[in-house]
């Protein structure tokens, strides 16, 4: 093979024949060598393995017994679902749907509800889907004709829609309002309070400064608080704010505190030739921020704003506090009565809740970190 | 670009003289909000005076005449104040903020290091655990714990009791037995690195299962096969003393003698000990290269200090077993299920958030930093000590201090399972009472503002001190 | 080889630095390294040289078991290479190794850097690791520095430190991983210089490097991969003025027009 030789006589070596490929050992391919890599590296490793199965073998089975082959699916009332051995009541979560959906929304009138809801996911997706086309004209419509569209829509309007109050608003509804309005009004003045907090001009900047400590130094159950026994005090008697829109403001200016700050990261990561390029064409501070920076600033950190709607989704069940009846509230309500209470109907009612909000949030998260590869890899180009 | 031309302006109207605009702006904001601070204090005074609300602080020394089921000072309901009813609130925040933080760091750090493990499984059940737990609202996890898991325990009557935990002599054959068994396996395992072809992978599993094995029946014993080897090491059988019912968790309350504090003083001494035996160490290293087993040397020092003073002190602890009497128990030291929801949901929670951080931390330390340590000789464990985990924390902990504010502002969710912190107590019943809405939540605020604005002064303090230095 | 490996041997004080037979690789499916024979004498300076994705660094990386080999055999100094971690670190040691982008530890200073390894391995007190230290930064022209921070060098300055920091551990073998692809195009030659300095002492060096002026000035014999595998090994002289295989031929044309 090699006709090199050491010492001094022969040092040169030129290779004659070509190795051809060869296929590799069989312990660097395939499922040995994943076996070998991934459970038995180390002895440490090789006993995780063995106690990991051992844990999920434990677990599982049971978990898929409750859930599905234990579980009551279709029943009148409670009486199956408090036999002893049964598993999930999802008779319950059937029986129960409607109020999960709506709350006490008149049962006549839910089409409404339901033709709100579909409007808004159609909007939610030409915004979010990459391949949609003038995402400019999508943006109008959610952030400013869908609010008042769904307002009259789901309040009603005189001679045409009967009016349904606040107070009957409830469930899965109340928790997408919730979290539509945090996210319609903190976008929007999130990006006002970050330029303001980068503002050069002192009394903008400490006002805007103020405020973003303030609200993200304290939980939002007591903001929460503030909006609901505070507001009334702050303004005339007759002008007394609706029960619902207290904490929408509540969550919305929370919200818009922690939007600031992740617009002000990417005001900050901004290279410094942008501001000086886009002053160097003479545009004014706003022509500057509307065209050059706000929408490179805001591309950069989108994964960071759907990051801060996931926090802000998980939040709106704290909206129970102050007596508004959302999604969870609902749940808890329902386990209470007396014709389905039994001992599975809590963790039921709690493992129909968690698996709508993982839903949500799951997907909210997908979306981020999809959006963030793609970000990386623009700015790799 | 070049089409722009610089026009010269000799004539700007004062009003477009960016620095005239400044101040309009200021000015206008300044107006507006003076008028709504203005109007809303107006419309408050009067509203408050219209409806008997208190516009002072007087409450604060009133009787507050409700009882607290946790207390950590001295309170009753018909002696103590509202002022004091805020302390006591205060008190279980802190309490359950500084316990819950101390799982959270323990379960975030052992999942954030599982999902960078090189074992499949185990990386994916910490994946499972982060990705489900931090994507379900908190508030229903607490909710869960409370309601699902804590609550529909038996009552006090037919409490779950935790069986006793009897170690027992270990046996000389199979303390032998198992001893070789395990040995076998783990240096089959270790062989198994020298071998090639598919028998690594039978080889390997074969030990592991054969340490695990060994190591189940030398401890737990009792079935099958530990039956030809006799008992094992770990006996389970009567009551510790410890029960589980839907008032909490029952635990032996701990009597001390008067000579126990040479326990707490000897374990005082231990850690200066371990200290001094480092401080030592250090400089002996220095000076001549040698290195100590601190690590161990502490860990002695440590457990078997106060041990010491125990059997010397003879024995100065007693436990009091809870006992039942009628419908509840007498005795002992009970855990609040308020308390240990909310406890379990927080550092649960929080503790796929930390798993989060601990990750990537560990991720942002290149590999070439590894690959350094290991070219220059260090072995895994030195390079892990001095060069990964000094630099991964520089990137854990500011995101770390931020998730324990995360946390004790989250302990607030308190008020919706009844546990009395400084929400439910305070801007809860106080506040329901007095009807002292203003002052009420101004104080609340102001102790959850005054906690991250410390920390986050510490911290910036901290990033200052400890930031790499660039060019 | 299974059974080779298995075999103790002691170390023997011999004249080969490095011995490399019949050593292949695979990175899953893929044949990264193919029959790969190489022997280092002591003293000698090696350069590698080849396109990019060739194998070199893959190569000597697998000389100090940063990356490893499923078939043939590895003899550094006398030791085996094995699964055996005792052994790996033993080799390690007496191998120092310099990358491509230098893998300072930038939480520490620069003296800190060079003292770290024989504190920790080599069990030296701190003040004969500091003199051993400054004394290598002093041949590497930056003793001033040594109180300052990694990220506060230039990338030359940087690299200087890199191959201080090795020497430091006094190794047997020196190999050095494209130790100036990272760098701009002033600093190259600072690094160089070090290299040169390096190779008049006597050291033995395996360089993966580009740069042709170098391997003409210093090296005793040029080894030019390709595909993975060894294409052809000269002196220098040979190697740029003769080349033989039709792959060297090219891949010169591509790099000294």
């Amino acid at each position: 093979m090699s006709d090199q030789t050491i010492g001094n006589k022969q040092v040169a070596f030129v290779r004659r024949d070509v190795t051809g490929t060869l296929p590799a050992p069989i312990m660097t391919r395939g499922l040995p060598a994943w076996l070998r890599e991934n459970m038995f590296s180390t002895p440490l490793s090789g006993v995780l393995t063995l106690s990991s199965i051992l844990l999920v073998v434990w677990i599982v089975p049971d978990m898929f017994r409750y859930l599905f082959t234990d579980a009551i699916w279709s029943a009148a009332d409670g009486a199956p679902c408090r036999a002893p051995g049964a598993g999930a009541c999802w008779a319950y979560v059937g029986a129960k749907f409607e109020y999960f959906m709506y709350g006490s929304y008149p049962r006549s009138q839910t089409w409404r509800v339901n033709l709100t809801l579909v409007i808004g996911a159609v909007l939610i997706l030409w915004l979010l889907l990459p391949q949609a086309k003038k995402k400019g004209l999508a943006a109008l419509m959610f952030f400013v004709v869908y609010p008042v569209a769904a307002f009259f829509l789901l309040r009603g309007l005189d001679g045409v829609l009967s009016l349904v109050e606040t107070n009957l608003w409830g469930g899965v509804l109340v928790s997408l309002l919730v979290a539509a309005v945090g996210i319609v009004v903190s976008l929007p003045l999130g990006v006002l309070l970050a330029l303001g907090r980068r503002s050069q001009l002192p009394f903008v900047k400490f006002f805007c400064v103020l405020f973003i400590e303030f609200v993200r130094g304290v939980p939002l159950i007591t903001v929460l608080f503030m909006a609901n026994t505070m507001l009334p005090l702050f303004v005339p008697q007759e002008w007394t704010p609706d029960r619902m829109l207290r904490p929408l403001i509540g969550v919305s200016l929370f919200a818009a505190a922690y939007m600031a700050e992740v617009v002000r990261g990417g005001l900050q990561a901004m290279p410094k030739g942008q501001f000086e390029g886009a002053m160097a064409l003479g545009l004014s501070y706003w022509q500057m921020m509307r065209l050059i920076i706000l929408p490179q600033a805001l591309t950069t950190v989108i994964p960071g704003i759907v990051n801060s709607f996931i926090a802000l989704f998980k939040d709106t069940t704290l909206v129970a506090i102050v007596g508004i009846f959302d999604f969870l509230r609902t749940v808890e309500t329902a386990r209470l009565d007396p014709v389905w209470a039994g001992p599975t109907i809590s963790t039921t009612g709690y493992v129909f809740a968690a698996i709508f909000y993982w839903v949500f949030c799951f997907a909210m998260s997908r979306y981020s970190q999809m959006l963030e590869t793609k970000l990386a890899a623009g700015r790799r180009r | 670009m070049s089409q722009v031309q610089m026009r010269d302006r000799p004539h700007v109207p004062w009003w477009n003289e960016p620095k005239n605009r400044g101040y309009v702006y200021q000015g206008l904001l300044f107006i507006v909000l003076a008028f709504f601070a203005y109007e809303a204090v107006t419309n408050a005074s009067n509203n408050m005076r219209a409806r008997g609300i208190p516009t002072d602080f007087s409450f604060w020394n009133k009787t507050a005449g409700f009882d607290v089921n946790l207390t950590l000072i001295e309170y009753s309901a018909a002696a103590s104040t509202y002022g004091q009813a805020f302390w006591v609130g205060l008190l279980n925040t802190l309490l359950v903020a500084v316990v819950s933080i101390v799982f959270a760091t323990i379960v975030g750090f052992a999942i954030g290091i599982a999902r960078l493990s090189n074992n499949w499984i185990v990386a994916k059940l910490a994946t499972v655990y982060v990705e489900t737990l931090r994507n379900i609202p908190l508030l229903l996890q607490l909710l869960f714990w409370y309601n699902a898991v804590l609550k529909p325990l038996p009552n006090p009557r037919d409490a779950l009791a935790v069986p006793k935990i009897t170690f027992l002599v270990p046996e000389f054959a199979p303390t032998v037995i198992c001893l070789a068994l395990g040995l076998g396996g783990w240096l089959i395992t270790r062989r198994a690195r020298l071998i090639e072809g598919v028998a690594v992978i039978i080889a390997n599993a074969f030990g592991s299962l054969l340490m695990l094995a060994a190591l189940g029946v030398w401890l737990f014993g009792g079935s099958g096969v530990a039956s030809v080897l006799g008992q094992g090491v770990v006996a389970f059988g009567g009551k510790a003393g410890i029960y589980l019912h839907n008032r909490g968790l029952i635990f032996p309350e701990v009597h001390l003698t008067d000579s126990a504090w040479m326990m707490g003083a000897a374990l005082l001494a231990a850690i200066a000990g371990a200290i001094a035996f480092r401080v030592w160490a250090r400089r002996v290293q220095r000076s001549t290269g040698e290195q100590q087993p601190v690590g161990l040397v502490a860990t002695i020092l440590i457990i078997g200090l106060p041990l010491l003073a125990y059997f010397a002190a003879g024995a100065p602890a007693s436990f009091a077993l809870p006992e039942l009497r009628g419908f509840n128990f007498v005795g002992g030291t009970r855990i609040l299920p308020e308390f240990a929801a909310l406890m379990f949901g927080l550092a649960l929670y929080t503790a796929s958030f930390i798993a989060e951080i601990v990750r990537g931390g560990i991720l942002s330390v290149s590999k070439g930093q590894t690959e350094a340590a290991n070219a220059l000789g260090l072995t895994r464990a030195q390079g892990l000590k001095l060069v990964v985990v000094p630099q991964a924390m520089r990137v854990i902990i500011p995101p770390l201090t931020n998730q324990y504010l995360n946390l004790t502002k989250n302990s607030s969710l308190a008020v919706f399972i009844g546990y009395p912190d400084l929400v439910q107590v305070f801007a809860g019943t106080v506040l329901n009472q007095t009807g002292a809405a203003v002052q009420v939540i101004a104080i609340t605020m102001a102790v959850y503002l005054v906690i991250s604005l410390v920390t986050s002064f510490v911290m910036d303090i901290y990033n200052k001190r400890m930031s790499l230095v660039e060019r | 080889m299974a059974a080779s490996s298995l075999i103790k041997t002691t170390p023997v004080t011999n004249d080969i630095a490095v011995e490399i037979s019949g050593m292949h690789k695979w990175y899953g499916e893929f044949h990264v390294l193919r029959d790969v024979n190489l022997t280092v004498r002591r003293g000698e300076k090696i350069v590698i040289c080849g396109p990019s994705g060739s194998g070199k660094s893959t190569m000597i990386r697998c000389i100090n078991r940063l990356e490893e080999h499923q078939k043939g055999s590895i003899v550094v100094d006398g030791i085996p290479l094995t699964n055996d971690l005792k052994r790996i670190d033993e080799i390690r040691r007496d191998v120092g190794m310099v990358f491509q982008h230098f893998n300072l530890f930038p939480h520490l200073t620069v003296l800190e850097n060079c003292t770290l390894a024989p504190i920790w391995v080599r069990k030296m007190p701190q003040k004969q690791a500091e003199e051993i230290a400054m004394h290598y930064l002093s041949r590497v022209k930056i003793p001033d520095q040594a109180l300052k921070y990694p990220g506060q060098l230039s990338g030359g300055q940087q690299q200087r430190v890199a191959i201080a920091r090795s020497l430091c551990m006094s190794p047997k073998i020196m190999m050095f991983d494209e130790p100036t692809s990272a760098l701009d195009p002033e600093m190259v030659k600072e690094v160089l210089d070090t290299m040169v300095q390096l190779a008049q002492d006597g050291m033995t060096m395996l360089c993966v490097t580009h740069e042709m002026g170098f391997a003409r000035q210093v090296a005793d014999r040029v080894v030019f991969m390709d595909r993975g595998e060894i294409v052809e090994v000269n002196t220098p002289n040979e190697f740029f003025s003769n080349p033989q295989h039709e792959r060297t031929k090219l891949f010169l044309s591509q790099i000294l027009h």
